[in-house]
C-alpha cells in the first residue's frame, strides 16, 4: 500500500485530470478490458442471448421471423428423427468418453514410466490432437470406405471374415465407426493431461507405500487415483463438453447418414438451420443442448470442490 | 511444467527387461501404431497412383510401388487449394494476433491491475471458454449476414477470437500470476507508468506463456470447421478444411487421392509447427486445465 502513497504524491505534482485517470488501477484497468469484452460482447453473449430468441421464433434464412413461443420445442418433441439425434449424442458422449478415460489412463501410466526418447514419444503421441479433424476424419472416412476398406481387407487375409464389413451403410456400424475415430482423436488430449498430473505426484509417497509393502495396484488405487481425481474432473469434463457438442467427424464422415441414425444434435441443427434454412428451428435443437453442458460443467465443478477440500486446500 | 522423470519410482531398474517388454514397451507400442496409423495410410493414398489405389489383388494396399506426385498436381494446379491455404493462414494469423493482443490486456487487467470486479470478471471468461461453437454458428451466421460480413475473410478473424480469447486470457492469467509483484512495485516507485510495466517487465517475463498461447490459438483457429463452413459460401475464400469437404467430392465421385493429398498437406504445417514449439504446446494445453 506504499505504492499507493507513492503514486498519491506524484499526482499532486502534475494532476491534469487526464493523467490522474490514468494512475487510477479502477479506470485503466476498464481500458485494459476494451478489446476483449467488445470481442466477446458482440459475438459471444450478443450471439447467445440472440440464440434463446431465435429458437422461439420461426425465422427463415433471408427473412423476419414471428415470436411463435415454444411451438419448436413443442413440434421437437414429436419429431422421431430428433429423438434419435438426442439417443445418438448420448451414446457417442458416454462410449466415447468411457474408452478415451480408460485408454488415456492407460496411456499416461504407461509414458510416466522410464522409457527411451520419452520427449519424442510423447510428442508423437499428442499428433491426432494437433491435426486439423476434418483432415484426419477424411483418412477415416477412406479407412471406412466400403469398397477398398484396409480394415476389412486385412481381415479378409487373416481369414476373420469372407466378405467388406459395411461400416458406414449400417446405423450400428456407423455409430461404432465414429464412436472409434472420435477416441482415436481424443485419446491424446486426455493422455497428455493426465500425464501432467501424474508428474506432480511427489514419489516420496509412492516409496512410504513400497516400505509399507503396497502392491502395484494397492499403490495405484490408494495414491494415484485419489491424487489424480482433480484433474481426472476437469479432462473429463473438456472432454465430455467436447464430444457431445461435436460436429466436424460427423459431418465429414457421414453427414448424419445412413437414414439419421449418426445424427448428433449439433449436426442435426446445422441441417436444419443452414442447409434447410430454418434457423429458429436449428437454434432450438442447439438450445436444447444446453442443460446438459451445463449439467455436466456443474457435476465436474462440484467435483473438484470436493477433491481439493479432501486435500486440505481452500474451499 | 514440474518434471520429476528421472527420479520417478524408486525401484523399477532392478525391472527385467523381458517383463518390462510385455508390461510397458508392448502396449504402448500398439497404441502408438493405432495413433499413427491413419497418418500413415493419408500418406500411402496421397502418392499412390489411382491404377494401384483401387487394385488390391494385384497390388499389396500398404505399400506403394510407383510413387507418383499426380494427386499434388492436380490438388495445386486444377482446384483452389492453393488459394484455401491463403486464406487460412490469413486467417489463423490474423486472429491470433487479435486474440493475443485482446487477451494480454485482458489477463494483465485482471490479474494485476485488480479493478472493481476484476475476479467476477475472470470468472466470467472462463465461463465463456465453456460455450462452444456448435451452439453458437447460428445465430452468429444471423449477425455476420446482418453486419454484412457474409462470405469473407473477416466474418472468420472477428469471430474465431471468441474461443481464443478466453482460452489466451486463462492462460495468460495463469502465468502472470508467477511473476513477483515486488518487480512491478519497484518500477511503480521509480515512476514507470502502468503501461511501461506491461511492456517492459510483464511481458518480457512471461514470453513463454504468451508463446504458448499464440501457438495454441494458431492451431485452434487452423483447425476450425463449422464456423468456416457456415459464413463462406464462394470456392475462393474458403478455409482448407472446408474446402477440402465440399469442392473435392462430385457429387459420388470421390478424388480420393486429392483428398488424401489434402489432407496431408493441410496437417503438414501445423505438424511443423507444432514440433517446433511441442513444450510450449503441452504446456499450454494441460496449463489451461490444471488452473
Amino acid at each position: 500500500m506504499a505504492v499507493m502513497a507513492e503514486s498519491a504524491v506524484a499526482q499532486v505534482k502534475r494532476s491534469s485530470l487526464w493523467t490522474r485517470a490514468f494512475e487510477s488501477r479502477h479506470f485503466l484497468g476498464a481500458m485494459f478490458m476494451v478489446p476483449a469484452i467488445a470481442i466477446l460482447i458482440l459475438f459471444l453473449a450478443y450471439p447467445l442471448a440472440l440464440g434463446f430468441w431465435l429458437g422461439m421464433t420461426d425465422t427463415k434464412i433471408g427473412g423476419a421471423g414471428r415470436f411463435i413461443g415454444f411451438q419448436n420445442f413443442v413440434s421437437l418433441s414429436k419429431d422421431s428423427v430428433f429423438w434419435l439425434s438426442v439417443f445418438n449424442t448420448i451414446f457417442y458422449t458416454v462410449a466415447a468418453s468411457a474408452v478415451k478415460f480408460a485408454i488415456g489412463l492407460y496411456l499416461a501410466l504407461l509414458l510416466n514410466e522410464r522409457l527411451p526418447f520419452k520427449s519424442m514419444v510423447r510428442a508423437i503421441v499428442l499428433l491426432p490432437f494437433v491435426v486439423p479433424t476434418v483432415l484426419s476424419a477424411i483418412a477415416f472416412w477412406w479407412i471406412y470406405d466400403s469398397q477398398f476398406s484396409i480394415i476389412s481387407w486385412v481381415l479378409i487375409k487373416a481369414g476373420l471374415i469372407t466378405r467388406y464389413i459395411d461400416f458406414l451403410g449400417d446405423p450400428w456400424n456407423a455409430r461404432w465407426s465414429v464412436v472409434a475415430a472420435n477416441i482415436w482423436r481424443g485419446v491424446p488430449f486426455v493422455a497428455i493431461t493426465l500425464l501432467a498430473g501424474l508428474q506432480t505426484i511427489s514419489p516420496s509417497l509412492y516409496e512410504a507405500a513400497n516400505l509399507d509393502g503396497a502392491t502395484n495396484l494397492q499403490r495405484f488405487r490408494h495414491i494415484t487415483l485419489p491424487m489424480l481425481s482433480p484433474i481426472i474432473a476437469v479432462v473429463m469434463t473438456f472432454s465430455v463438453l467436447m464430444t457431445f457438442t461435436d460436429f466436424q467427424l460427423i459431418y465429414t464422415i457421414t453427414r448424419g447418414g445412413p437414414i439419421n441414425s449418426t445424427h448428433l444434435m449439433a449436426t442435426l441443427s446445422f441441417q436444419r438451420a443452414i442447409t434447410g434454412g430454418n434457423l429458429g428451428e436449428g437454434a432450438a435443437i442447439s438450445n436444447a443442448m444446453i442443460p446438459f453442458l451445463v449439467a455436466a460443467i456443474l457435476l465436474s465443478f462440484f467435483g473438484l470442490q470436493r477433491s481439493r477440500w479432501q486435500q486440505g486446500g481452500r474451499d | 511444467m514440474t518434471t520429476m522423470d528421472d527420479q520417478s519410482v524408486g525401484m523399477d531398474y532392478l525391472e527385467k527387461f523381458p517383463r518390462k517388454f510385455f508390461r510397458v514397451y508392448l502396449p504402448l507400442g500398439l497404441i502408438i501404431f493405432f495413433l499413427l496409423f491413419p497418418f500413415y495410410w493419408m500418406a500411402v493414398a496421397t502418392f499412390k497412383p489411382d491404377a494401384e489405389m483401387y487394385d488390391y489383388e494385384k497390388y499389396n494396399p500398404f505399400w506403394i510401388v510407383h510413387p507418383t506426385l499426380e494427386h499434388i498436381k492436380k490438388l495445386f494446379f486444377d482446384t483452389d487449394y492453393p488459394l484455401w491455404m491463403w486464406n487460412t493462414v490469413i486467417v489463423s494469423v490474423s486472429s491470433t494476433f487479435i486474440s493475443l493482443f485482446a487477451s494480454v490486456c485482458a489477463a494483465y487487467a485482471i490479474e494485476r491491475l485488480r479493478y472493481k470486479g476484476s475476479r467476477y470478471v475472470g470468472l466470467a471468461i472462463f465461463l465463456g471458454y465453456l460455450v462452444p461453437p456448435s451452439i453458437l454458428f447460428i445465430p452468429l451466421a444471423a449477425i455476420v449476414f446482418q453486419l454484412g460480413l457474409f462470405d469473407g475473410n473477416l466474418a472468420l478473424i472477428l469471430t474465431y477470437p471468441t474461443f481464443l480469447i478466453p482460452f489466451c486470457t486463462w492462460l495468460l492469467m495463469g502465468y502472470f500470476r508467477t511473476i513477483p509483484y515486488e518487480l512491478e512495485e519497484c518500477a511503480l516507485i521509480d515512476g514507470a507508468t502502468r503501461l511501461q510495466i506491461l511492456m517492459k517487465i510483464t511481458l518480457p517475463l512471461s514470453l513463454p506463456g504468451v508463446i504458448s498461447a499464440g501457438i495454441f490459438a494458431f492451431t485452434l483457429s487452423w483447425n476450425e470447421f463449422i464456423y468456416a463452413l457456415t459464413f463462406i459460401s464462394s470456392s475462393e475464400n474458403k478455409t482448407i478444411p472446408v474446402g477440402a469437404i465440399t469442392e473435392l467430392v462430385n457429387g459420388d465421385v470421390y478424388h480420393w487421392g486429392a483428398l488424401m493429398a489434402a489432407a496431408l498437406t493441410g496437417s503438414v504445417p501445423v505438424v511443423i509447427l507444432y514440433s517446433f514449439f511441442v513444450e510450449y504446446y503441452v504446456s499450454a494445453m494441460t496449463g489451461a486445465v490444471k488452473e
